[in-house]
């Protein structure tokens, strides 16, 4: 109910970037909700320069494997600039993968289903090479280890954004690997995740039908996939998705009005195989949203609070609290969303 | 190899002690990045000091504050605390008083024996799950799961006080105690599942909610006098703290609910043995 991983967001609905400082001194502020098997951050908003393409994030497992990915994106992509993720090499940290970048353009239409398409094919097919986020001007930032360890070793510090996402990973039925640490990432969606999700294999297995292959080895993956599906896709708004992955109870929508009943039913028998069980919070990002969803009956927490444009939502209140003194502070029922929206004309700033 | 928050990097006592200002058998505690721990240790050695009344300024998180204060020779210690207490706050607390200047996390009164929590704000999930004794009273709202399991035997009866309202599984699987929602300012209760499983204990419902937001372990039975004499107490009382004197009639206005369990063994046939 209480415990596991512990997760933060905050997002400034007027599109003003900032550092790191808020997202990770929260995350210190829930250390007990991590073990140092994990930790990762999102960011919305980082690569000004290079805002209109895609950002592959790509883990290496090792050096052979670099003119593999190399090969594979110059075949498919064109490449505008490409290196390596800085790193500080004095962080003590385990094992460390070697993380590279590539911003790139496609070459064919219908663009982030093509995306989507290749970063499969290299999760798949290069062995030891994972697409960790692939969307533009956002990337991801994870490893194993602690939140303020991780968040030096990528040297955080140096990128602002408008939406940061954070994760401290206490995994317990998943290896604690570079790969599986939170968050995860198709195109622009990231997704931080505390809790199981016992359906798993039923949602793993539907997706396959749409293309999306989990290979990252921790059940929070299937949520960027089951988001850019309804969300991207099907063009559903989050507010009908958490009706599908969070629905009422039978006897809730027994009660309800013929119309609503219908919908309700209607959503329950078209995506019967999305319904995410066991317990579980998220907080998913995408460019211009950001919210924060628990199970129906909620088994894990989430607390929401906001100051003037900053809307933060957290495992903890204390977390919150930690960073900001916000105007007000409140938990959702479970299954209704936290949304927040940049206003405006801030997304075109933004991605456009 | 591994770090283990709980209890890598905690300072002894002596490197802590220069936190805490005695003015007498009063002490304020600069809780400010302290680890749980540390503020626990400390609450305890000051204790031991002569220590009856604990100031903790600066809370921000700390959890099982005040877990860990059970001395052979009963005292009562009173405990303010400005900021935000993390989860488990009060757990097992045997017989102290807590008051809380602002809103408290998951898991308040956790087990908790006898004493008080007074919370000035609002509360989260599994509130006084299998408290066995005390009363806890919160001004606002709490969350899910609040009450679950909570027991009661002869003289020692648990309360917990909402000021508010509650969310899903109120009193789940209850056992015993009593549980009063006052309703203020709510005009209609949201929870669903109250009472699930409950097979003791009694909660009262101010204000308006239906009969399927019940468990089906739950009957619906008249308040009589004796009722409404235990509730005037609570309400007076919640009032007191709160600093709201003179509302109670308006609090007591309304319309209440008692709700008991139909049988003390619901699931007897399931688990038959």
């Amino acid at each position: 109910m209480r415990e596991a991983c512990g997760i933060f967001g905050v997002m400034d609905r007027g599109g003003r970037r900032f550092g790191c400082e808020m997202v990770v001194n929260a995350l210190k502020n829930m250390y007990v909700r991590g073990n140092g098997l994990g930790a990762g951050y999102a960011v919305y908003g980082l690569y000004k320069d290079y805002r209109e393409y895609y950002c592959l994030h790509v883990l290496m497992e090792n050096s052979d494997v670099k003119s593999v990915v190399d090969d594979f994106v110059n075949r498919n992509f064109d490449v505008v600039h490409d290196e390596e993720i800085p790193v500080n090499d004095e962080v003590k940290v385990v094992n460390p993968p070697i993380f590279w970048r590539y911003f790139v353009s496609p070459r064919y239409d219908l663009k982030d289903d093509y995306v989507v398409e290749k970063v499969m094919e290299i999760n798949t097919k290069i062995d030891g090479a994972y697409v960790i986020s692939s969307g533009k001007n956002m990337g991801v930032f994870k490893g194993t280890g602690f939140p303020w360890d991780i968040a030096e070793y990528f040297m955080i510090d140096e990128y602002k954004g408008y939406i940061w996402l954070g994760h401290s990973r206490f995994p317990t039925n998943t290896p604690g690997w570079w790969g599986g640490a939170h968050p995860f990432c198709i195109l622009d969606w990231s997704v931080v995740h505390n809790g199981e999700i016992s359906s798993y294999g039923t949602n793993k297995r539907y997706l396959e039908m749409f293309g999306y292959h989990c290979t990252l080895m921790t059940d929070t993956e299937v949520m960027a996939y089951i988001f850019d599906l309804l969300m991207r896709r099907h063009g559903l708004p989050i507010e009908t998705v958490a009706k599908i992955l969070a629905p009422p109870m039978w006897d809730q929508i027994d009660r309800m009005d013929e119309k609503m009943k219908r919908f309700y039913t209607v959503l329950r028998m078209t995506y019967a195989p999305l319904l995410v069980n066991g317990p579980w919070t998220v907080i998913v990002a995408h460019h211009g949203e950001m919210f924060g969803l628990t199970d129906r009956i909620r088994l894990r927490p989430l607390t929401a609070g906001e100051k003037g444009d900053l809307l933060f939502l957290s495992s903890e209140e204390s977390a919150i609290r930690s960073v900001c003194n916000p105007d007000r502070v409140w938990t959702p029922h479970g299954g209704e969303p936290v949304v927040g929206r940049l206003k405006g004309r801030a997304l075109k700033r933004v991605v456009k | 190899m591994l770090f283990d928050p709980h209890i890598d990097g905690v300072r002894k006592l002596e490197e802590l002690f220069d936190r805490a200002r005695f003015q007498g058998k009063r002490v304020e505690i600069d809780a400010k990045d302290l680890k749980h721990k540390e503020l626990n240790d400390l609450m305890r050695e000051c204790i031991l000091r002569g220590a009856r009344e604990i100031v903790l300024k600066n809370v921000c998180g700390q959890r099982y504050i005040a877990s860990r204060l059970f001395f052979n020779k009963p005292v009562k210690v009173n405990i303010s605390i400005y900021g935000t207490p993390g989860n488990d706050l009060g757990a097992f607390l045997s017989g102290h008083r807590i008051v809380v200047y602002g809103n408290a996390q998951d898991g308040v009164g956790n087990t908790m024996d006898d004493g008080e929590i007074v919370v000035h704000g609002r509360a989260g999930d599994v509130v006084a799950m299998c408290m066995r004794g005390g009363r806890i009273f919160v001004r606002d709202y709490v969350g899910y799961r609040c009450a679950i399991h909570m027991k009661g035997y002869v003289n020692k009866i648990p309360i917990l006080v909402i000021g508010q309202t509650s969310q899903d599984f109120l009193c789940e699987y209850m056992a015993g105690g009593k549980v009063i929602v006052l309703g203020i300012g709510v005009e209609r209760h949201r929870c669903n599942y109250v009472g699930t499983g409950m097979h003791g204990g009694e909660i009262y419902i101010g204000g308006k909610i239906e009969s399927h937001q019940f468990g089906r372990e739950v009957g619906i039975v008249e308040i009589e006098e004796d009722d409404w004499k235990f509730l005037e107490g609570i309400v007076r009382e919640y009032c007191f703290y709160f600093g709201m004197e003179g509302k109670e009639d308006d609090i007591l206005g309304k319309n209440f609910v008692k709700l008991i369990p139909v049988t003390k063994r619901p699931y007897g046939k399931v688990y038959a043995y």
